[in-house]
C-alpha cells in the first residue's frame, strides 16, 4: 500500500534577511499543493515571510559513515579560528 | 532462533558484529547523541520508535473529534475562532508526527491504513464523549496539561525529527491548556448553574487524565528499555505525579472539588497522594469498550472515504500537468 503523495521537504524564510531553514516536511499531489500545506501546516503562527519546498528525493545528503573522513580533517585546524592567535593586549582594533 | 546458526564460526563472528555495533549505539545515546534517520540502529530502536510516534500521531487527529463536536455551538465569536484554531494545530501536530514516524521507514499510507482498521492504538482519552461546553474547557486544562507533561521530556528524546517534532508542538500545546483554564476559570466565577457544569467536566474528566500517563510503573512493559534509550526521561508514575500536584492547586483556585475523596497532602513528601486508579476503565477503554471508540473510528473512516475523490483529482491534476512538463524537459 504504497499510493503516497510525493514528499516534500519545507524550508522557511522566517523574517526577511534571514536564510531559508529547513522546518519538516510534508506530501502533497503537485509544488503548488506543497507550498498551501507548508502554509498551513508550518506558518499559522507568522513564522514565515516565504517557503521553499524541494522533493525529498532531490535532496543528496552525505553518508553519516562517512562523517569522520569528511569532517575530522577540520578538527585539528584551530588556526582558521581568529582565538588561535595571541595579540598583546595594548594593541587595539584587531 | 541464533542457536543453530551459532554453530558456524563465521555467524559467531557476525553476532560479535552485532553486539559490537549495539554497544556503539549505546554509548551514542549514552553521550547525549541525537540519532538521525540514516544512522544506523537496532530494529528493536526503530519499532518501538514507529509504534510510539504513531500512537501519538493518531492521537492528534482522532483527538481533534471530541472537540471538533463543539466548535459550532461555540458560546461567543471569539471561543469559536480559538477551538478552531486549536483543533488545526491538532491537525498540525500529527502531521509532524507523521513525518517523523516515516523517517523511520513506514509510509504514511501504511499508518493511515492502520489507524482506520483499528489495529493501531491511539490515547484512550479521546474515546469519552464531550457533552456539554465546560468539557472543552476541562479538555484544554487537563487533557492538553497532561499532554504537556508528558511531552517536555520528549523534546529531549534521543531520536531527532522525534524530538525536534516535539520541540514545536509544545511551543503550541501550551496556548492549548491556558484557553481550556480559561473557559473553566470563565464557568466558575459565573452562575450556579455554570459552576455546576463546571464540576461536573471536572468529575468525568479527572480519572480519564490520570490515565493518560498509562499503566503504574510496575506493569508497564516498555518503561525500561525505553528509558536506556531516552526515548523516554521519566516513569508513567512520575510524570502523573507531576501532573497531579500541579494541577490540585488550580482546581482549588477554581474552587472545584477534585473528584478524589482519598485525595491527601503528604507534608513530609511534599506530594499530593491520591486515591487508587481503577485501571479496568483504562483497558476496558483500550481495548474498545469506551464510551466513543466505534464513533471515533467511524467518522476517521468517513473522512479518508469521503475524501476520496479530492485527493483522485488533485493526484490527475498533477500528472496532467506534470505531462507537458516531461515532454517539455524531453525536448
Amino acid at each position: 500500500m504504497n499510493e503516497d503523495w510525493v514528499l516534500y521537504e519545507v524550508f522557511i524564510r522566517s523574517r526577511s534577511g534571514l536564510e531559508h531553514k529547513h522546518v519538516g516536511s510534508l506530501h502533497a499531489a503537485d509544488a503548488r499543493m506543497a507550498i498551501e500545506h507548508a502554509r498551513d501546516t508550518y506558518t499559522r503562527r507568522q513564522e514565515g515571510v516565504s517557503i521553499w519546498v524541494v522533493r525529498s528525493s532531490d535532496i543528496v545528503a552525505s553518508d553519516p559513515a562517512e562523517a569522520e573522513e569528511l569532517f575530522e580533517p577540520a578538527r585539528d585546524k584551530v588556526y582558521r579560528h581568529p582565538t588561535f592567535y595571541a595579540i598583546p593586549e595594548d594593541v587595539k582594533n584587531i | 532462533m541464533y542457536t543453530q546458526a551459532l554453530d558456524s564460526p563465521a555467524a559467531a563472528a557476525a553476532d560479535a558484529h552485532e553486539r559490537d555495533r549495539l554497544e556503539r549505539f549505546q554509548e551514542r545515546i549514552d553521550r547525549d547523541e541525537k540519532i538521525e534517520p540514516k544512522d544506523w540502529m537496532p530494529e528493536a530502536y526503530r519499532q518501538t520508535l514507529i509504534r510510539q510516534i504513531a500512537q501519538h500521531a493518531h492521537s492528534e487527529i482522532v483527538g481533534m473529534l471530541p472537540e471538533g463536536n463543539w466548535i459550532t455551538r461555540a458560546p461567543s465569536l471569539r471561543r469559536k475562532a480559538v477551538l478552531i484554531a486549536k483543533v488545526q494545530d491538532e491537525g498540525g501536530h500529527g502531521m509532524y508526527l507523521y513525518s517523523a514516524a516515516e523517517t523511520l521507514g513506514v509510509s504514511r499510507g501504511q499508518l493511515i491504513e492502520q489507524l482506520l482498521s483499528g489495529r493501531a492504538k491511539y490515547s484512550s482519552i479521546f474515546n469519552y464523549p464531550t457533552l456539554t461546553w465546560a468539557d472543552i474547557g476541562a479538555i484544554g486544562w487537563l487533557v492538553d496539561g497532561a499532554a504537556i507533561m508528558n511531552q517536555i521530556p520528549l523534546c529531549r528524546c534521543s531520536y531527532g525529527p522525534y524530538a525536534r517534532a516535539m520541540v514545536r508542538i509544545c511551543k503550541e500545546e501550551s496556548f492549548h491548556q491556558r484557553q481550556g483554564y480559561e473557559i473553566m476559570l470563565t464557568l466558575s466565577r459565573g452562575s450556579a448553574a455554570q459552576r455546576a457544569m463546571a464540576q461536573d467536566a471536572l468529575n468525568r474528566w479527572w480519572w480519564p487524565s490520570l490515565m493518560m500517563f498509562g499503566p503504574s510503573d510496575a506493569h508497564s512493559v516498555h518503561t525500561a528499555q525505553s528509558m536506556r534509550w531516552k526515548i523516554k526521561r521519566f516513569s508513567n508514575d512520575e510524570l502523573r505525579q507531576k501532573f497531579i500536584d500541579v494541577t490540585v492547586p488550580q482546581a482549588e483556585f477554581l474552587g472545584l472539588a477534585v473528584p478524589d475523596p482519598d485525595l491527601r497532602w503528604d507534608e513530609s513528601a511534599q506530594h499530593y497522594v491520591p486515591g487508587p486508579i481503577d485501571w479496568s476503565e483504562f483497558h476496558a477503554v483500550l481495548k474498545g469498550e469506551g464510551p466513543c471508540n466505534r464513533e471515533r473510528l467511524e467518522a476517521r473512516r468517513a473522512a479518508h472515504e469521503t475524501g476520496r475523490w479530492v485527493r483522485e483529482a488533485a493526484a490527475a491534476f498533477a500528472e496532467k500537468h506534470q505531462e507537458p512538463l516531461r515532454a517539455a524537459q524531453a525536448g
